[in-house]
């Protein structure tokens, strides 16, 4: 079976051109803070989301819904009734991080397909046990901490099917156990949906140059024509010792296309492009790069190159012009 | 409410780490937690050593629980928990869900450690099925998320809130230590034991901020509860952890026992406790 290309839907025209451009699947959110994307302005209401589903299903592609965040005690309602919604929907699979929406999804709708999201924090064919065990879980997202030869490795092993990130921002921290985000403006991915909230960002010119805060903490300082990118925690340039450097990681993104046939010999189900907060330009764009080099890969396994186009296209779209193998390679860790 | 000593967090020279606990094997503290859950590289003491420091522990009237690694990646990592959690003598602090499913497979009770994700009474009341006895809160949960995790069930397994060190706030693939002085975690050499409490990362604008243990990154500032010990009784928590530094334990001990027996503490200068009143956990 051909390896699938999973493609981020913050909008309906991001949907659109995921779509048109040869997406296996997409992935999209409600407008709240039940997904981990739950920026103003992203995300599907009702209307448009019975839009992206015809849309979508005309010409062949699934619709994932992600739930991938972790309500408290006295939320848990709203979660469910989201698990609802989306099952009326009528949506291909749900993706969920938490545990008890997990319980309340098989208990309520078992007849739709579950994966676990990046957000479950799930690394080993044990971990995967565990979930498929007790919530029958059909796929799992690896997160991005794994070695190319660990995935192949669990690959062999898992009880699930597995998909993982293929290209867009790097998390370099192991997924829904990163609090960086909390630490500093008191929402994190995992609770509120978000990483950095713009609304505790405030960018100013100084004598200096430009600084980036984070509630009120330098994240970093660029100088005049130095690209400033958004300042998460993880990608500040900060002083250890006495040396000043991006001590944790630059701003890059993940491009793992030299990859992709080990993954798919590895029997990976699934790549997934991260971006439900990019443009719809954008997503059309790596959608269509991945879509040729998954095509192209089909059509000849064993003589698999890369066009030129490709790279660059996908350099220019990623954070500070920057692409990494990130920990698939072992000299990144 | 009880007190523990939570798994040391950094890389100590073996003389230092079997000083450190006969130091502590003497210390009003009710549960002891030992092992490596940060990297598995670190093997000044390994699977035995610990085994035997347990023994010694228990011997002095400490509960002793064996915590596993937070991240797990490599085969040879997963085999390593099997081993711990197939110990026979000691119960398991689970750093992460694998340690979790070999417990649970085999019936074993099990403490589930701050880096698995119990954020509500429904998620705790399947783990408690599942043989979970404890939970040590996923760091980022304030009072009033402690209170309704409690809420709805009195069988609930038992909270213990980190109430004084510095937080464990991210774990990565990455080696931080190591590639702060141009290497890869594979030739690490051990970078990490030359810094007993971690690496003090700063702002540009020198303000105190994070702090890099290896592939861990914490808090800048230590967090401490000790003033707050009523508030906590009265949320519900059962065990207050003291997470392992290198300055004064005893010391630290002393001040939460003296908080526990309703002497007034003072804050202390630079300590952080945002977390449990709902705030950003730096406040």
């Amino acid at each position: 079976m051909s390896i699938k290309l999973v493609c981020p839907a913050g909008s309906l025209p991001a949907l659109t051109e995921a779509v048109n451009n040869g997406a296996d699947a997409v992935y999209l959110g409600f407008r709240d803070e039940t997904n981990a994307r739950a920026f103003p302005g992203l995300n599907f209401s009702d209307r448009d989301i019975e839009r992206a589903l015809a849309h979508a299903r005309a010409r062949g592609c699934q619709v994932y819904v992600a739930l991938n965040t972790y309500p408290t005690s006295d939320k848990l309602s709203q979660w469910y009734s989201a698990v609802d919604r989306a099952a009326d929907l009528g949506v291909d699979a749900l993706i969920i991080a938490e545990m008890a929406v997990m319980d309340y999804a098989l208990r309520k709708h078992p007849n739709i397909r579950r994966h676990l999201s990046v957000q479950g924090s799930a690394t080993t064919a044990a971990a995967l046990g565990f979930y498929r065990e007790c919530f029958g879980i059909s796929r799992a997202v690896l997160p991005r901490v794994l070695a190319i030869q660990q995935v192949e490795h669990l690959a062999e092993r898992s009880p699930v099917e597995l998909e993982v990130f293929a290209f867009g921002s790097l998390c370099i921290m192991v997924e829904g156990r990163c609090q960086l985000s909390s630490y500093v403006t008191g929402r994190s991915p995992n609770l509120a949906g978000v990483c950095s909230p713009a609304e505790f960002v405030a960018w100013e010119d100084t004598a200096e140059g430009k600084t980036a805060r984070l509630n009120g903490v330098l994240i970093d300082r660029f100088a005049d024509g130095e690209p400033a990118g958004y300042p998460v925690v993880c990608k500040g340039r900060y002083q250890v010792d006495d040396r000043t450097f991006h001590a944790l990681e630059e701003p890059t993104s993940l491009n793992t296309l030299e990859l992709l046939p080990r993954l798919a010999a590895a029997g990976v189900s699934a790549v997934k492009i991260e971006g439900r907060q990019r443009s719809a330009a954008y997503v059309g764009t790596v959608t269509r790069i991945w879509r040729a080099a998954i095509d192209r890969l089909e059509a000849s396994p064993d003589n698999f190159t890369t066009e030129d186009e490709w790279r660059r296209e996908l350099t220019r779209l990623s954070e500070g012009s920057q692409v990494t193998l990130g920990p698939y390679q072992r000299a990144w860790q | 409410m009880k007190l523990s000593l939570g798994p040391l967090q950094y890389f100590w020279p073996r003389a230092k780490t079997l000083a450190f606990y006969e130091t502590m094997a003497g210390q009003p503290v009710d549960i002891v937690y030992l092992g490596e859950t940060v990297c598995s590289k670190r093997r000044e003491l390994r699977l035995p050593d610990w085994l035997a420091l347990g023994r010694e522990l228990k011997a002095a009237g400490h509960e002793v629980v064996l915590s596993t690694l937070t991240l797990i990646e490599a085969a040879s990592e997963l085999s390593a928990c099997k081993r711990m959690v197939d110990n026979g003598e000691f119960p398991i602090e689970a750093g992460d869900l694998s340690a979790v499913e070999l417990c649970r497979e085999r019936g074993l009770p099990f403490v589930s450690g701050p880096g698995v994700n119990i954020y509500n009474n429904r998620a705790l009341a399947l783990l408690r099925d599942a043989g979970l006895i404890r939970m040590v809160a996923p760091v980022e949960l304030g009072r009033e998320h402690l209170v309704s995790l409690r809420a709805e069930d009195e069988a609930s397994p038992e909270i213990e809130l980190l109430a004084w060190g510095r937080i464990p706030l991210s774990y990565s693939a990455r080696c931080f230590t190591a590639r702060a002085v141009g290497r890869g975690k594979d030739q690490c050499g051990f970078e990490c034991i030359h810094y007993p409490e971690g690496q003090l990362v700063r702002t540009r604008e020198d303000q105190p901020f994070l702090n890099m243990n290896g592939i861990q990154v914490q808090s800048g500032a230590v967090q401490d509860l000790s003033p707050l010990v009523g508030e906590l009784d009265s949320a519900g928590v059962d065990v207050l952890r003291l997470s392992p530094g290198a300055g004064d334990m005893p010391a630290v001990v002393a001040r939460f026992r003296g908080a526990l027996a309703g002497r007034p503490v003072a804050t202390a200068r630079d300590t952080i406790s945002g977390y449990w009143q709902g705030r950003p956990g730096m406040d």
